[in-house]
């Protein structure tokens, strides 16, 4: 993902966004369509914008805002190193440094430390009902069809899962999806899917699933 | 002391929840309840069909809440038991003649008249299955041993759950006991283990009951009828009563040939 225009990266304060491109059109269309791509999941969500040393225009802070707009998600600090990139996220009433409790610097999804961007949820996902967030999840309860869990990070389902899961929403390969009983209608990883296979009722054990060669491949968790 | 306000909801339409509410109805007034049936499918109303009064109608649901009528008025009595009602849905409207809060009131106000208040309600999850379920003390899941049905069911049960709406119970319509033997039925456990909510009846496949709905004469009233023996099961349940799941058995061939009288 070296030469990707933005990068996107879901922490537990919001959604990192770091421009990579040198001219922002590339940018703003690279994020139209990673936003696009996982919908679901952005939908919402508040972002973080990493600019380092580069500077920010109000024009394309304004641009920027507009392509967020579309789907719901909400500009809410700009860190920067630039003083003139700082005065302009403050003229429009942008946070330039996180609370405290936030850690300043870039999370690496590995090396975070744990709950940091966790997330523990005890109840059933019925039919209809969706749970997304940027960062580990963990649900205590059931995956009902229709029901669906999307995550930035790694999956693990204390429970049955017979909906859908999305690891790895923000292009993480690495991410993995673990569960007491796999049995969904459909698991992504990263930009990974497979469909359930169509020989149901194989005996219930503990799976974890991750991406190998290209494919999904779920093995027994033990 | 007010009654209780039942809805019977489903998610999916032609699961049973006009046949439920009409053999619960006469079942709870058979054990001497007060009982008012409102049919809250506005503008596809049946309630009054199976119930055999659709002739007996003068004013319905909505006239009341439009101020047309008084309460009384909108209550069509049972011609079998005097102290069974049923509230008309309105025909010639739709779902927007009624608001959330005009169905509360209605229901709260027949919830003064009577023991049990059910509320046949529309199917969907738009404004109809909210009018109905709002006022509810107690929903009633009908479901259909069938993927289709229990994902809708489940649906229903979420939205309860997030809403914080009313409990909700389970009853199982329209299982046959040969195809689930067979496997090529869901069978009760499996839909429990799904939708984890508690059971308080499950009814058989009978053929009957079309007919029956068609006449005016709910199964319930017959003595003969298995499914007719499942729906008095569950009004005594539902009045807290400890009665035993009944065994599932396949109708007799004398019973499938002479079953419809
Ligand atoms: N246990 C049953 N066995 C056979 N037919 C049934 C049973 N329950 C319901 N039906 C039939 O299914 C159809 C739909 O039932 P209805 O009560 O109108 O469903 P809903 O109100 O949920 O739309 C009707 O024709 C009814 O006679
Ligand atoms: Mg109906």
């Amino acid at each position: 993902m070296g030469d990707m225009p933005v990068t996107l990266k879901g922490t537990a304060e919001g959604i990192r966004l770091k421009p990579v491109a040198a001219a922002w059109d590339d940018v703003l269309r690279a994020l139209q369509v990673a936003l696009q791509e996982a919908e679901a999941f952005f939908r919402g969500g508040r972002v973080i914008l990493e600019m380092g040393e580069r500077e920010l225009s109000k024009s394309e802070l304004v641009t920027l805002r507009t392509i967020l707009d579309q789907f719901d998600m909400e500009l809410w600090a700009v860190l920067s190193d630039n003083d003139s990139t700082i005065r302009t996220a403050r003229a429009y009433g942008l946070r330039t440094r996180l609370p405290r409790s936030a850690p300043q610097a870039d999370p690496e999804a590995a090396s975070a430390p744990p709950g940091a961007n966790a997330l523990l949820v005890e109840r059933t996902l019925r039919s209809g009902q969706s749970l997304s967030f940027p960062g580990h999840v963990t649900l205590l309860g059931d995956i009902n069809p229709g029901g669906e869990v999307i995550a930035g990070g790694n999956v693990v389902v204390w429970g049955k899962v017979r909906g859908v899961i999305h690891a790895g929403a923000l292009g993480d390969e690495s991410a993995c999806i673990c569960a007491l009983e796999l049995a969904p209608s459909q698991l992504r990883i990263a930009g990974h899917i497979s469909r359930a296979p169509d020989d149901r009722r194989r005996k219930a054990r503990p799976e974890i699933a991750r991406i190998s060669d290209d494919h999904i491949i779920a093995e027994p968790w033990t | 002391m007010a009654g209780k306000i039942i809805t019977i909801s489903s998610g999916k339409g032609g699961v049973g929840k006009t046949t439920t509410t009409a053999n619960l109805g006469l079942g709870l007034a058979m054990l001497g309840e007060r009982v008012i049936c409102i049919d809250a499918d506005i503008g596809l109303r049946n309630l009054d069909v199976m119930l055999g009064l659709e002739n007996r109608i003068v004013y319905d649901i909505v006239n009341y809440i439009e101020g047309h009528c008084r309460l009384r008025q909108a209550m069509v009595r049972d011609k079998r038991f005097p102290e069974l009602y049923l509230m008309p849905a309105a025909q010639t409207r739709d779902k927007n003649a009624i608001s959330v809060s005009d169905m509360k009131r209605v229901a709260h106000e027949a919830a003064e008249l009577a023991d049990y208040v059910l509320i046949d309600s529309p199917a969907g999850i738009e404004q109809g299955f909210r009018y109905s379920v709002t006022p509810a003390d107690l929903v009633l899941i009908v479901t259909n041993p069938e993927v289709a049905s229990v994902r809708d069911a489940d649906r229903v049960i979420g939205l309860l759950e997030a809403e914080g709406w009313a409990p909700a119970q389970l009853i199982i319509n329209r299982i046959k006991p040969d195809l689930v033997r067979r496997g090529e039925m869901l069978d009760a456990d499996t839909v429990l283990d799904l939708l984890a909510i508690s059971l308080l009846g499950i009814v058989q496949e009978d053929p009957n009951i079309l007919i029956a709905s068609n006449r005016g004469q709910p199964v319930v009233l017959d003595d003969h009828s298995i499914a007719g023996q499942s729906f008095r099961n569950v009004a005594r349940r539902l009045r807290g009563e400890d009665v035993p799941f009944e065994p599932l058995k396949s109708p007799s061939i004398l019973q499938r040939i002479f079953g419809a009288r």
